[in-house]
Protein backbone atom coordinates (compact mmCIF):
# COMPACT_ATOMS: atom_id res chain seq x y z
CA UNK A 1 0.00 0.00 0.00
CA UNK A 2 1.42 3.31 -1.09
CA UNK A 3 -0.55 5.63 1.14
CA UNK A 4 -3.16 5.42 3.85
CA UNK A 5 -6.69 5.95 2.58
CA UNK A 6 -9.22 4.62 5.06
CA UNK A 7 -12.18 4.88 2.69
CA UNK A 8 -10.36 2.99 -0.04
CA UNK A 9 -9.39 0.29 2.45
CA UNK A 10 -13.02 -0.06 3.36
CA UNK A 11 -14.00 -0.43 -0.31
CA UNK A 12 -11.22 -2.98 -0.75
CA UNK A 13 -12.54 -5.17 2.02
CA UNK A 14 -16.12 -4.88 0.81
CA UNK A 15 -14.99 -5.89 -2.70
CA UNK A 16 -13.15 -8.91 -1.37
CA UNK A 17 -16.05 -9.99 0.80
CA UNK A 18 -18.48 -9.69 -2.12
CA UNK A 19 -16.05 -11.71 -4.24
CA UNK A 20 -15.72 -14.41 -1.62
CA UNK A 21 -19.50 -14.45 -1.33
CA UNK A 22 -19.92 -14.89 -5.08
CA UNK A 23 -17.48 -17.78 -5.13
CA UNK A 24 -18.75 -19.50 -1.98
CA UNK A 25 -22.49 -19.03 -2.40
CA UNK A 26 -23.11 -21.85 -4.95
CA UNK A 27 -21.22 -24.36 -2.86
CA UNK A 28 -22.97 -23.15 0.29
CA UNK A 29 -26.31 -23.80 -1.37
CA UNK A 30 -25.14 -27.24 -2.48
CA UNK A 31 -24.04 -28.03 1.05
CA UNK A 32 -27.36 -26.84 2.49
CA UNK A 33 -29.37 -28.76 -0.08
CA UNK A 34 -27.46 -31.92 0.73
CA UNK A 35 -28.56 -31.68 4.36
CA UNK A 36 -32.30 -31.80 3.64
CA UNK A 37 -34.75 -34.52 2.81
CA UNK A 38 -36.77 -34.61 -0.42
CA UNK A 39 -39.74 -32.68 1.05
CA UNK A 40 -37.78 -29.52 1.78
CA UNK A 41 -36.51 -29.49 -1.80
CA UNK A 42 -39.86 -30.10 -3.42
CA UNK A 43 -41.13 -26.53 -3.48
CA UNK A 44 -39.65 -23.08 -3.93
CA UNK A 45 -38.08 -21.24 -2.13
CA UNK A 46 -35.69 -23.84 -0.85
CA UNK A 47 -34.17 -23.38 2.62
CA UNK A 48 -30.99 -21.35 3.05
CA UNK A 49 -29.98 -23.04 6.27
CA UNK A 50 -29.06 -26.63 7.11
CA UNK A 51 -31.58 -29.39 7.70
CA UNK A 52 -31.17 -32.43 9.90
CA UNK A 53 -30.67 -35.08 7.20
CA UNK A 54 -26.99 -34.47 6.61
CA UNK A 55 -25.51 -37.67 8.09
CA UNK A 56 -28.35 -39.74 6.76
CA UNK A 57 -27.87 -38.42 3.21
CA UNK A 58 -24.12 -38.75 3.19
CA UNK A 59 -24.08 -42.26 4.60
CA UNK A 60 -26.75 -43.24 2.04
CA UNK A 61 -24.55 -41.87 -0.70
CA UNK A 62 -21.21 -43.20 0.45
CA UNK A 63 -22.29 -46.72 1.27
CA UNK A 64 -25.78 -47.20 -0.12
CA UNK A 65 -25.72 -46.58 -3.82
CA UNK A 66 -28.00 -44.82 -6.22
CA UNK A 67 -30.40 -46.57 -8.59
CA UNK A 68 -29.60 -44.08 -11.40
CA UNK A 69 -26.00 -45.26 -11.48
CA UNK A 70 -26.74 -48.95 -11.13
CA UNK A 71 -26.69 -48.95 -7.35
CA UNK A 72 -22.97 -48.22 -7.14
CA UNK A 73 -22.14 -46.35 -3.93
CA UNK A 74 -20.53 -42.94 -4.34
CA UNK A 75 -17.74 -44.16 -2.04
CA UNK A 76 -16.85 -46.73 -4.66
CA UNK A 77 -16.85 -44.09 -7.40
CA UNK A 78 -14.57 -41.89 -5.32
CA UNK A 79 -12.17 -44.77 -4.98
CA UNK A 80 -12.23 -45.21 -8.77
CA UNK A 81 -11.55 -41.49 -9.16
CA UNK A 82 -8.65 -41.76 -6.76
CA UNK A 83 -7.04 -44.59 -8.71
CA UNK A 84 -7.51 -42.76 -11.97
CA UNK A 85 -6.13 -39.49 -10.59
CA UNK A 86 -3.11 -41.17 -9.01
CA UNK A 87 -2.45 -43.24 -12.13
CA UNK A 88 -2.52 -40.20 -14.40
CA UNK A 89 -0.42 -38.12 -12.01
CA UNK A 90 2.30 -40.65 -11.33
CA UNK A 91 2.35 -41.78 -14.97
CA UNK A 92 2.66 -38.25 -16.32
CA UNK A 93 5.38 -37.26 -13.89
CA UNK A 94 7.53 -40.35 -14.49
CA UNK A 95 7.16 -40.28 -18.25
CA UNK A 96 7.88 -36.58 -18.54
CA UNK A 97 10.81 -36.33 -16.12
CA UNK A 98 12.62 -39.03 -18.11
CA UNK A 99 11.87 -37.29 -21.39
CA UNK A 100 13.05 -33.94 -20.05
CA UNK A 101 16.25 -35.53 -18.75
CA UNK A 102 16.98 -36.98 -22.19
CA UNK A 103 16.28 -33.70 -23.98
CA UNK A 104 18.34 -31.51 -21.66
CA UNK A 105 21.32 -33.71 -20.85
CA UNK A 106 22.01 -35.52 -24.12
CA UNK A 107 22.78 -34.59 -27.71
CA UNK A 108 21.49 -37.08 -30.21
CA UNK A 109 20.06 -37.19 -33.74
CA UNK A 110 16.40 -36.08 -34.04
CA UNK A 111 16.51 -34.47 -30.60
CA UNK A 112 14.68 -31.35 -31.83
CA UNK A 113 12.20 -33.43 -33.79
CA UNK A 114 11.21 -35.27 -30.61
CA UNK A 115 11.03 -31.97 -28.79
CA UNK A 116 8.59 -30.55 -31.33
CA UNK A 117 6.56 -33.74 -31.36
CA UNK A 118 5.97 -33.30 -27.65
CA UNK A 119 5.47 -29.56 -28.02
CA UNK A 120 2.49 -29.76 -30.38
CA UNK A 121 0.53 -31.81 -27.85
CA UNK A 122 0.84 -28.97 -25.33
CA UNK A 123 -2.64 -27.55 -25.45
CA UNK A 124 -4.57 -30.25 -27.27
CA UNK A 125 -7.24 -31.62 -24.96
CA UNK A 126 -8.63 -35.10 -25.55
CA UNK A 127 -12.12 -33.64 -26.16
CA UNK A 128 -11.01 -32.18 -29.48
CA UNK A 129 -9.92 -35.50 -31.00
CA UNK A 130 -12.28 -37.66 -29.03
CA UNK A 131 -13.68 -39.99 -31.67
CA UNK A 132 -10.41 -41.15 -33.28
CA UNK A 133 -8.75 -41.53 -29.86
CA UNK A 134 -11.65 -43.68 -28.74
CA UNK A 135 -11.23 -45.68 -31.95
CA UNK A 136 -7.55 -46.28 -31.29
CA UNK A 137 -8.20 -47.41 -27.72
CA UNK A 138 -10.93 -49.75 -28.98
CA UNK A 139 -8.56 -51.21 -31.57
CA UNK A 140 -6.01 -51.86 -28.84
CA UNK A 141 -8.68 -53.69 -26.82
CA UNK A 142 -8.33 -51.27 -23.93
CA UNK A 143 -11.98 -50.27 -23.54
CA UNK A 144 -13.37 -50.72 -20.03
CA UNK A 145 -9.92 -51.24 -18.56
CA UNK A 146 -7.97 -49.15 -16.12
CA UNK A 147 -5.04 -48.88 -18.55
CA UNK A 148 -7.37 -47.55 -21.23
CA UNK A 149 -8.57 -44.95 -18.78
CA UNK A 150 -5.15 -43.78 -17.70
CA UNK A 151 -2.49 -44.24 -20.39
CA UNK A 152 -4.02 -42.08 -23.16
CA UNK A 153 -4.24 -39.14 -20.75
CA UNK A 154 -0.52 -39.35 -20.03
CA UNK A 155 0.21 -37.76 -23.41
CA UNK A 156 0.75 -34.16 -22.46
CA UNK A 157 3.64 -31.81 -22.69
CA UNK A 158 3.12 -29.49 -19.73
CA UNK A 159 5.07 -31.58 -17.23
CA UNK A 160 7.92 -32.19 -19.67
CA UNK A 161 8.27 -28.46 -20.18
CA UNK A 162 8.28 -27.68 -16.50
CA UNK A 163 11.05 -30.21 -15.86
CA UNK A 164 13.01 -29.02 -18.88
CA UNK A 165 12.77 -25.44 -17.63
CA UNK A 166 13.92 -26.49 -14.18
CA UNK A 167 16.81 -28.64 -15.41
CA UNK A 168 18.11 -25.69 -17.43
CA UNK A 169 18.59 -23.75 -14.18
CA UNK A 170 20.69 -26.46 -12.51
CA UNK A 171 24.36 -25.40 -12.61
CA UNK A 172 26.60 -27.34 -14.98
CA UNK A 173 29.19 -27.68 -12.20
CA UNK A 174 27.00 -30.33 -10.59
CA UNK A 175 27.23 -32.50 -13.70
CA UNK A 176 30.96 -31.91 -13.94
CA UNK A 177 31.48 -32.84 -10.31
CA UNK A 178 29.35 -35.96 -10.72
CA UNK A 179 31.30 -37.00 -13.79
CA UNK A 180 34.65 -36.46 -12.12
CA UNK A 181 33.44 -38.71 -9.34
CA UNK A 182 32.68 -41.32 -11.96
CA UNK A 183 28.88 -41.10 -11.92
CA UNK A 184 27.10 -42.17 -15.08
CA UNK A 185 23.94 -40.48 -16.38
CA UNK A 186 21.53 -42.74 -14.49
CA UNK A 187 23.44 -42.35 -11.25
CA UNK A 188 23.40 -38.57 -11.74
CA UNK A 189 19.66 -38.65 -12.44
CA UNK A 190 18.84 -40.76 -9.41
CA UNK A 191 21.20 -39.22 -6.83
CA UNK A 192 21.26 -35.56 -7.85
CA UNK A 193 18.56 -34.58 -10.31
CA UNK A 194 15.67 -36.38 -8.66
CA UNK A 195 16.31 -35.06 -5.11
CA UNK A 196 16.74 -31.54 -6.51
CA UNK A 197 13.41 -31.81 -8.32
CA UNK A 198 11.46 -32.71 -5.20
CA UNK A 199 9.66 -29.39 -4.87
CA UNK A 200 8.81 -29.29 -8.55
CA UNK A 201 7.49 -32.83 -8.44
CA UNK A 202 5.32 -32.02 -5.45
CA UNK A 203 3.94 -28.85 -7.06
CA UNK A 204 3.23 -30.68 -10.28
CA UNK A 205 1.63 -33.51 -8.36
CA UNK A 206 -1.06 -31.15 -7.06
CA UNK A 207 -1.90 -29.70 -10.47
CA UNK A 208 -1.98 -33.09 -12.17
CA UNK A 209 -3.95 -34.72 -9.38
CA UNK A 210 -6.69 -32.13 -9.85
CA UNK A 211 -6.53 -32.57 -13.61
CA UNK A 212 -6.84 -36.34 -13.22
CA UNK A 213 -9.58 -36.29 -10.62
CA UNK A 214 -11.69 -33.89 -12.71
CA UNK A 215 -11.60 -35.94 -15.93
CA UNK A 216 -15.06 -36.32 -17.38
CA UNK A 217 -15.46 -37.21 -21.04
CA UNK A 218 -12.78 -39.87 -21.18
CA UNK A 219 -14.10 -42.01 -18.29
CA UNK A 220 -17.61 -41.44 -19.67
CA UNK A 221 -16.63 -43.17 -22.90
CA UNK A 222 -14.16 -45.75 -21.64
CA UNK A 223 -16.04 -47.18 -18.67
CA UNK A 224 -18.97 -49.36 -19.65
CA UNK A 225 -19.30 -51.09 -16.32
CA UNK A 226 -21.04 -49.02 -13.64
CA UNK A 227 -18.70 -50.30 -10.94
CA UNK A 228 -15.89 -48.50 -12.83
CA UNK A 229 -17.60 -45.09 -12.84
CA UNK A 230 -15.71 -42.13 -11.50
CA UNK A 231 -17.55 -39.65 -9.34
CA UNK A 232 -17.23 -36.54 -11.54
CA UNK A 233 -18.80 -38.32 -14.52
CA UNK A 234 -21.17 -40.44 -12.43
CA UNK A 235 -23.04 -37.37 -11.24
CA UNK A 236 -24.18 -36.73 -14.79
CA UNK A 237 -26.23 -39.93 -14.71
CA UNK A 238 -28.09 -38.63 -11.69
CA UNK A 239 -28.82 -35.22 -13.25
CA UNK A 240 -29.96 -36.42 -16.65
CA UNK A 241 -31.82 -39.45 -15.41
CA UNK A 242 -34.37 -39.49 -18.20
CA UNK A 243 -37.97 -39.76 -17.08
CA UNK A 244 -37.39 -39.39 -13.36
CA UNK A 245 -37.03 -36.02 -11.68
CA UNK A 246 -33.50 -35.41 -10.41
CA UNK A 247 -33.04 -36.17 -6.70
CA UNK A 248 -31.38 -32.90 -5.80
CA UNK A 249 -30.34 -33.58 -2.22
CA UNK A 250 -28.39 -36.64 -3.34
CA UNK A 251 -26.99 -34.89 -6.40
CA UNK A 252 -25.74 -31.98 -4.35
CA UNK A 253 -24.29 -34.38 -1.78
CA UNK A 254 -22.43 -36.17 -4.55
CA UNK A 255 -21.18 -32.85 -5.91
CA UNK A 256 -19.83 -31.93 -2.48
CA UNK A 257 -18.17 -35.32 -2.05
CA UNK A 258 -16.66 -35.09 -5.53
CA UNK A 259 -15.08 -31.69 -4.87
CA UNK A 260 -13.75 -32.34 -1.37
CA UNK A 261 -10.53 -34.23 -2.26
CA UNK A 262 -9.18 -31.76 -4.85
CA UNK A 263 -10.19 -28.74 -2.73
CA UNK A 264 -8.44 -30.24 0.30
CA UNK A 265 -5.29 -30.74 -1.74
CA UNK A 266 -5.35 -27.12 -2.95
CA UNK A 267 -6.05 -25.58 0.43
CA UNK A 268 -3.68 -27.80 2.43
CA UNK A 269 -0.78 -27.30 0.04
CA UNK A 270 -1.52 -23.78 -1.04
CA UNK A 271 2.06 -22.58 -1.41
CA UNK A 272 3.11 -25.53 -3.54
CA UNK A 273 -0.08 -25.28 -5.54
CA UNK A 274 0.47 -21.64 -6.43
CA UNK A 275 4.08 -22.38 -7.37
CA UNK A 276 3.06 -25.34 -9.49
CA UNK A 277 0.31 -23.46 -11.26
CA UNK A 278 2.22 -20.29 -12.04
CA UNK A 279 5.33 -22.15 -13.18
CA UNK A 280 3.76 -24.94 -15.16
CA UNK A 281 1.80 -22.51 -17.27
CA UNK A 282 4.49 -19.97 -18.02
CA UNK B 1 19.36 -22.61 -24.48
CA UNK B 2 21.68 -25.58 -24.36
CA UNK B 3 23.66 -27.26 -21.64
CA UNK B 4 27.42 -26.99 -21.93
CA UNK B 5 28.09 -30.26 -20.15
CA UNK B 6 26.31 -33.33 -21.40
CA UNK B 7 26.35 -37.07 -21.15
CA UNK B 8 27.19 -39.28 -24.07
CA UNK B 9 25.33 -42.41 -24.97
CA UNK B 10 24.15 -43.84 -28.26
CA UNK B 11 21.01 -45.49 -26.90
CA UNK B 12 20.12 -44.17 -23.45
CA UNK B 13 18.38 -40.93 -24.53
CA UNK B 14 16.12 -42.88 -26.89
CA UNK B 15 15.24 -45.28 -24.10
CA UNK B 16 14.41 -42.37 -21.79
CA UNK B 17 12.24 -40.74 -24.41
CA UNK B 18 10.53 -43.95 -25.41
CA UNK B 19 7.56 -43.87 -22.99
CA UNK B 20 6.59 -40.29 -23.76
CA UNK B 21 7.07 -40.64 -27.50
CA UNK B 22 5.18 -43.94 -27.56
CA UNK B 23 2.18 -42.48 -25.73
CA UNK B 24 2.28 -39.38 -27.92
CA UNK B 25 2.48 -41.39 -31.12
CA UNK B 26 -0.21 -43.91 -30.24
CA UNK B 27 -2.72 -41.67 -28.52
CA UNK B 28 -2.03 -38.39 -30.25
CA UNK B 29 -0.51 -38.66 -33.70
CA UNK B 30 -2.33 -41.81 -34.71
CA UNK B 31 -5.78 -40.42 -33.76
CA UNK B 32 -4.92 -37.07 -35.33
CA UNK B 33 -3.96 -38.83 -38.55
CA UNK B 34 -7.12 -40.94 -38.41
CA UNK B 35 -9.24 -37.85 -37.96
CA UNK B 36 -7.57 -36.26 -40.96
CA UNK B 37 -8.00 -39.40 -43.04
CA UNK B 38 -11.62 -40.11 -42.20
CA UNK B 39 -12.55 -36.48 -42.75
CA UNK B 40 -12.10 -37.22 -46.47
CA UNK B 41 -14.47 -40.19 -46.45
CA UNK B 42 -18.13 -40.85 -45.94
CA UNK B 43 -18.69 -44.01 -43.94
CA UNK B 44 -21.91 -45.91 -43.48
CA UNK B 45 -23.15 -46.28 -39.92
CA UNK B 46 -21.86 -49.82 -39.50
CA UNK B 47 -18.38 -49.14 -40.85
CA UNK B 48 -18.66 -51.71 -43.65
CA UNK B 49 -17.87 -49.40 -46.51
CA UNK B 50 -16.64 -45.93 -47.11
CA UNK B 51 -16.28 -43.65 -50.07
CA UNK B 52 -13.65 -41.09 -50.80
CA UNK B 53 -15.36 -37.73 -51.03
CA UNK B 54 -12.47 -35.28 -50.88
CA UNK B 55 -13.39 -32.07 -49.15
CA UNK B 56 -17.10 -32.70 -49.23
CA UNK B 57 -17.38 -33.17 -45.45
CA UNK B 58 -15.80 -29.77 -44.92
CA UNK B 59 -17.90 -28.12 -47.60
CA UNK B 60 -21.04 -29.52 -46.06
CA UNK B 61 -20.03 -28.27 -42.62
CA UNK B 62 -19.69 -24.73 -43.83
CA UNK B 63 -22.99 -24.97 -45.66
CA UNK B 64 -24.66 -26.32 -42.54
CA UNK B 65 -26.43 -23.51 -40.72
CA UNK B 66 -26.23 -25.42 -37.44
CA UNK B 67 -22.46 -25.58 -37.65
CA UNK B 68 -22.13 -21.89 -38.45
CA UNK B 69 -24.40 -21.17 -35.50
CA UNK B 70 -22.17 -23.33 -33.30
CA UNK B 71 -19.22 -21.21 -34.37
CA UNK B 72 -21.07 -18.11 -33.32
CA UNK B 73 -22.23 -19.69 -30.05
CA UNK B 74 -18.67 -20.77 -29.26
CA UNK B 75 -17.36 -17.29 -29.93
CA UNK B 76 -20.02 -15.60 -27.80
CA UNK B 77 -19.53 -18.18 -25.07
CA UNK B 78 -15.73 -17.98 -25.09
CA UNK B 79 -15.50 -14.20 -25.18
CA UNK B 80 -18.15 -13.78 -22.47
CA UNK B 81 -16.50 -16.33 -20.17
CA UNK B 82 -13.10 -14.70 -20.67
CA UNK B 83 -14.42 -11.14 -20.20
CA UNK B 84 -16.47 -12.00 -17.13
CA UNK B 85 -13.91 -14.09 -15.30
CA UNK B 86 -10.97 -11.83 -16.22
CA UNK B 87 -12.66 -8.66 -15.03
CA UNK B 88 -13.92 -10.16 -11.77
CA UNK B 89 -10.50 -11.70 -11.14
CA UNK B 90 -8.67 -8.44 -11.88
CA UNK B 91 -10.82 -6.46 -9.46
CA UNK B 92 -10.33 -9.08 -6.76
CA UNK B 93 -6.58 -9.32 -7.36
CA UNK B 94 -6.15 -5.54 -7.15
CA UNK B 95 -8.12 -5.57 -3.90
CA UNK B 96 -6.22 -8.55 -2.46
CA UNK B 97 -2.93 -6.91 -3.38
CA UNK B 98 -3.92 -3.88 -1.35
CA UNK B 99 -4.97 -5.45 1.96
CA UNK B 100 -2.47 -5.96 4.72
CA UNK B 101 -4.64 -7.82 7.18
CA UNK B 102 -6.10 -11.24 6.50
CA UNK B 103 -4.45 -11.38 3.08
CA UNK B 104 -3.84 -15.13 3.33
CA UNK B 105 -7.37 -15.81 4.49
CA UNK B 106 -8.79 -13.92 1.52
CA UNK B 107 -6.49 -15.72 -0.85
CA UNK B 108 -7.49 -19.13 0.49
CA UNK B 109 -11.17 -18.26 0.19
CA UNK B 110 -10.68 -17.09 -3.38
CA UNK B 111 -8.57 -19.85 -4.88
CA UNK B 112 -10.34 -23.08 -3.97
CA UNK B 113 -12.86 -23.06 -6.88
CA UNK B 114 -9.90 -23.85 -9.13
CA UNK B 115 -10.18 -27.43 -7.85
CA UNK B 116 -13.87 -27.78 -8.71
CA UNK B 117 -14.45 -29.77 -11.89
CA UNK B 118 -16.26 -27.83 -14.65
CA UNK B 119 -18.92 -30.54 -14.67
CA UNK B 120 -19.63 -29.96 -10.97
CA UNK B 121 -19.66 -26.19 -11.39
CA UNK B 122 -22.23 -26.70 -14.12
CA UNK B 123 -24.41 -29.04 -12.08
CA UNK B 124 -24.46 -26.69 -9.08
CA UNK B 125 -25.41 -23.63 -11.13
CA UNK B 126 -27.95 -25.77 -12.95
CA UNK B 127 -29.49 -26.45 -9.55
CA UNK B 128 -29.34 -22.79 -8.44
CA UNK B 129 -31.08 -21.68 -11.61
CA UNK B 130 -33.58 -24.51 -11.89
CA UNK B 131 -36.81 -22.70 -12.87
CA UNK B 132 -39.00 -24.49 -10.32
CA UNK B 133 -36.58 -24.95 -7.41
CA UNK B 134 -33.46 -22.87 -7.90
CA UNK B 135 -32.90 -20.08 -5.44
CA UNK B 136 -31.45 -17.71 -8.03
CA UNK B 137 -34.38 -18.34 -10.37
CA UNK B 138 -36.67 -17.64 -7.40
CA UNK B 139 -34.96 -14.33 -6.64
CA UNK B 140 -35.13 -13.37 -10.29
CA UNK B 141 -38.83 -14.09 -10.25
CA UNK B 142 -39.24 -11.84 -7.19
CA UNK B 143 -37.60 -9.10 -9.20
CA UNK B 144 -40.12 -9.73 -11.94
CA UNK B 145 -37.80 -11.60 -14.29
CA UNK B 146 -39.04 -14.91 -15.60
CA UNK B 147 -36.24 -17.45 -15.74
CA UNK B 148 -36.54 -20.73 -17.59
CA UNK B 149 -33.45 -22.08 -19.30
CA UNK B 150 -35.33 -25.17 -20.43
CA UNK B 151 -37.14 -23.18 -23.08
CA UNK B 152 -35.16 -19.97 -23.40
CA UNK B 153 -31.91 -20.51 -25.31
CA UNK B 154 -30.33 -17.18 -24.38
CA UNK B 155 -30.89 -17.87 -20.70
CA UNK B 156 -29.40 -21.34 -21.06
CA UNK B 157 -26.33 -19.84 -22.70
CA UNK B 158 -26.09 -17.20 -19.96
CA UNK B 159 -26.28 -19.93 -17.31
CA UNK B 160 -23.37 -21.94 -18.75
CA UNK B 161 -21.37 -18.72 -19.20
CA UNK B 162 -21.81 -17.83 -15.53
CA UNK B 163 -20.96 -21.36 -14.38
CA UNK B 164 -17.86 -21.56 -16.59
CA UNK B 165 -16.67 -18.08 -15.55
CA UNK B 166 -17.31 -18.79 -11.86
CA UNK B 167 -14.93 -21.72 -11.95
CA UNK B 168 -12.23 -19.79 -13.83
CA UNK B 169 -12.06 -16.71 -11.57
CA UNK B 170 -9.63 -18.34 -9.12
CA UNK B 171 -7.16 -19.23 -11.81
CA UNK B 172 -7.12 -15.71 -13.25
CA UNK B 173 -6.99 -14.23 -9.77
CA UNK B 174 -3.77 -16.11 -8.95
CA UNK B 175 -2.04 -15.01 -12.13
CA UNK B 176 -3.15 -11.39 -11.80
CA UNK B 177 -1.99 -11.38 -8.18
CA UNK B 178 1.42 -12.76 -9.19
CA UNK B 179 1.57 -10.11 -11.93
CA UNK B 180 0.66 -7.30 -9.52
CA UNK B 181 3.26 -8.40 -7.00
CA UNK B 182 6.00 -8.21 -9.59
CA UNK B 183 5.31 -4.53 -10.31
CA UNK B 184 8.04 -2.45 -8.64
CA UNK B 185 6.70 -0.52 -5.65
CA UNK B 186 9.00 2.40 -6.39
CA UNK B 187 7.09 3.27 -9.57
CA UNK B 188 3.81 3.51 -7.74
CA UNK B 189 5.40 5.51 -4.94
CA UNK B 190 6.97 7.92 -7.40
CA UNK B 191 3.57 8.44 -9.02
CA UNK B 192 1.98 8.97 -5.61
CA UNK B 193 4.55 11.64 -4.80
CA UNK B 194 3.60 13.32 -8.08
CA UNK B 195 0.07 13.36 -6.71
CA UNK B 196 -1.43 10.68 -8.95
CA UNK B 197 -4.45 9.17 -7.23
CA UNK B 198 -5.16 5.43 -6.96
CA UNK B 199 -7.29 5.41 -10.14
CA UNK B 200 -4.72 7.30 -12.14
CA UNK B 201 -1.94 5.01 -10.86
CA UNK B 202 -3.94 1.94 -11.83
CA UNK B 203 -4.71 3.03 -15.37
CA UNK B 204 -1.34 4.55 -16.24
CA UNK B 205 1.04 2.20 -14.42
CA UNK B 206 -0.49 -1.01 -13.12
CA UNK B 207 -2.77 -1.88 -16.01
CA UNK B 208 -0.20 -1.38 -18.79
CA UNK B 209 2.37 -3.37 -16.84
CA UNK B 210 -0.11 -6.21 -16.53
CA UNK B 211 -0.52 -6.48 -20.32
CA UNK B 212 1.62 -9.63 -20.71
CA UNK B 213 -0.34 -11.39 -17.96
CA UNK B 214 -3.65 -10.27 -19.45
CA UNK B 215 -2.76 -11.53 -22.94
CA UNK B 216 -1.54 -14.82 -21.58
CA UNK B 217 -4.72 -15.24 -19.53
CA UNK B 218 -6.92 -14.26 -22.46
CA UNK B 219 -5.56 -17.11 -24.56
CA UNK B 220 -5.73 -19.59 -21.68
CA UNK B 221 -9.31 -18.57 -20.91
CA UNK B 222 -10.36 -18.89 -24.53
CA UNK B 223 -8.80 -22.34 -24.73
CA UNK B 224 -10.58 -23.26 -21.51
CA UNK B 225 -13.95 -21.97 -22.70
CA UNK B 226 -13.65 -23.42 -26.20
CA UNK B 227 -12.48 -26.90 -25.30
CA UNK B 228 -12.52 -27.73 -21.61
CA UNK B 229 -16.12 -26.80 -20.89
CA UNK B 230 -17.45 -29.80 -22.75
CA UNK B 231 -18.26 -31.53 -19.46
CA UNK B 232 -20.07 -28.48 -18.12
CA UNK B 233 -22.42 -28.46 -21.09
CA UNK B 234 -22.80 -32.21 -21.34
CA UNK B 235 -23.73 -32.55 -17.67
CA UNK B 236 -26.33 -29.76 -17.79
CA UNK B 237 -28.02 -28.45 -20.93
CA UNK B 238 -26.69 -31.12 -23.33
CA UNK B 239 -26.42 -28.50 -26.01
CA UNK B 240 -30.03 -27.43 -25.78
CA UNK B 241 -32.55 -25.99 -25.86
CA UNK B 242 -32.68 -25.94 -29.66
CA UNK B 243 -28.91 -26.17 -30.03
CA UNK B 244 -28.45 -22.85 -28.25
CA UNK B 245 -25.58 -24.06 -26.03
CA UNK B 246 -24.05 -26.45 -28.51
CA UNK B 247 -20.46 -25.21 -28.69
CA UNK B 248 -18.08 -26.69 -31.25
CA UNK B 249 -16.43 -29.24 -28.99
CA UNK B 250 -19.85 -30.49 -27.91
CA UNK B 251 -20.84 -30.79 -31.54
CA UNK B 252 -17.83 -32.97 -32.36
CA UNK B 253 -18.98 -35.41 -29.72
CA UNK B 254 -22.62 -35.21 -30.67
CA UNK B 255 -22.02 -35.70 -34.38
CA UNK B 256 -19.70 -38.63 -33.76
CA UNK B 257 -21.21 -40.54 -30.88
CA UNK B 258 -24.87 -39.63 -31.04
CA UNK B 259 -25.32 -38.88 -34.73
CA UNK B 260 -22.78 -41.55 -35.81
CA UNK B 261 -21.57 -39.37 -38.66
CA UNK B 262 -17.85 -40.18 -38.48
CA UNK B 263 -16.73 -38.23 -41.52
CA UNK B 264 -18.31 -35.02 -40.35
CA UNK B 265 -17.14 -35.47 -36.77
CA UNK B 266 -13.59 -36.10 -38.01
CA UNK B 267 -13.70 -32.97 -40.16
CA UNK B 268 -14.84 -30.98 -37.11
CA UNK B 269 -11.99 -32.48 -35.07
CA UNK B 270 -9.49 -31.39 -37.70
CA UNK B 271 -10.86 -27.84 -37.68
CA UNK B 272 -10.65 -27.71 -33.88
CA UNK B 273 -7.12 -29.11 -33.83
CA UNK B 274 -6.02 -26.42 -36.26
CA UNK B 275 -7.61 -23.83 -33.99
CA UNK B 276 -5.78 -25.16 -30.92
CA UNK B 277 -2.42 -25.29 -32.65
CA UNK B 278 -2.87 -21.72 -33.93
CA UNK B 279 -3.74 -20.52 -30.44
CA UNK B 280 -0.71 -22.33 -28.96
CA UNK B 281 1.63 -20.59 -31.38
CA UNK B 282 -0.06 -17.25 -30.89
CA UNK B 283 0.42 -17.61 -27.15
CA UNK B 284 4.07 -18.57 -27.45
CA UNK B 285 4.84 -15.58 -29.61
CA UNK B 286 3.40 -13.36 -26.93
CA UNK B 287 5.10 -15.09 -24.05
CA UNK B 288 8.41 -14.92 -25.88
CA UNK B 289 8.20 -11.27 -26.78
CA UNK B 290 6.78 -10.28 -23.39
CA UNK B 291 4.63 -7.35 -24.43
CA UNK B 292 6.05 -4.53 -22.37
CA UNK B 293 6.06 -0.79 -22.15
Amino acid sequence: MVENRPFLSFVTHVTLIVGVGFLCFPVWMALVASSHGPEALSHSPIPLWFGDQMWQNYSDLLFGGMPQVGGVPVGRMMLNSLWMALGITIGKISVSILAAFAIVYFRFPFRMMFFWMIFVTLMLPVEVRILPTFDVVAKLGMLNTRQGLIIPLMASATATFLFRQFFMTIPDELVEAARIDGAGPLRFFWDILLPLSRTNIAALFIILFIFGWNQYLWPLLITADESQYTVVMGIQRMVNSGEQLPVWHYIMGTAILAMIPPILVVVAMQKLFVKGLVESEK
Amino acid sequence: MQKRVIFRSAWLPYLLLLPQIAVTLIFFFWPAYQALESSFFIEDAFGFSRDWVGLQNYAELFRDEGYIRSFRTTLVFGLSVAALSLSVALVLAVAANRVLHAATAYRTLLIWPYAVAPALAGVIWYFLMNPSLGIVAYWLKLMGYDWNHYVNGDQALLMVIVAAAWKQVSYNFLFFLAGLQSIPKSMLEAAAIDRAGPMRRFWSITFPLLTPTTFFLLVVNLVYAFFETFSLIHATTEGGPYDSTSILVFRVYNTGFVGQDYGSSAAQSVILMIMVVLMTFFQFRFVERKVNY
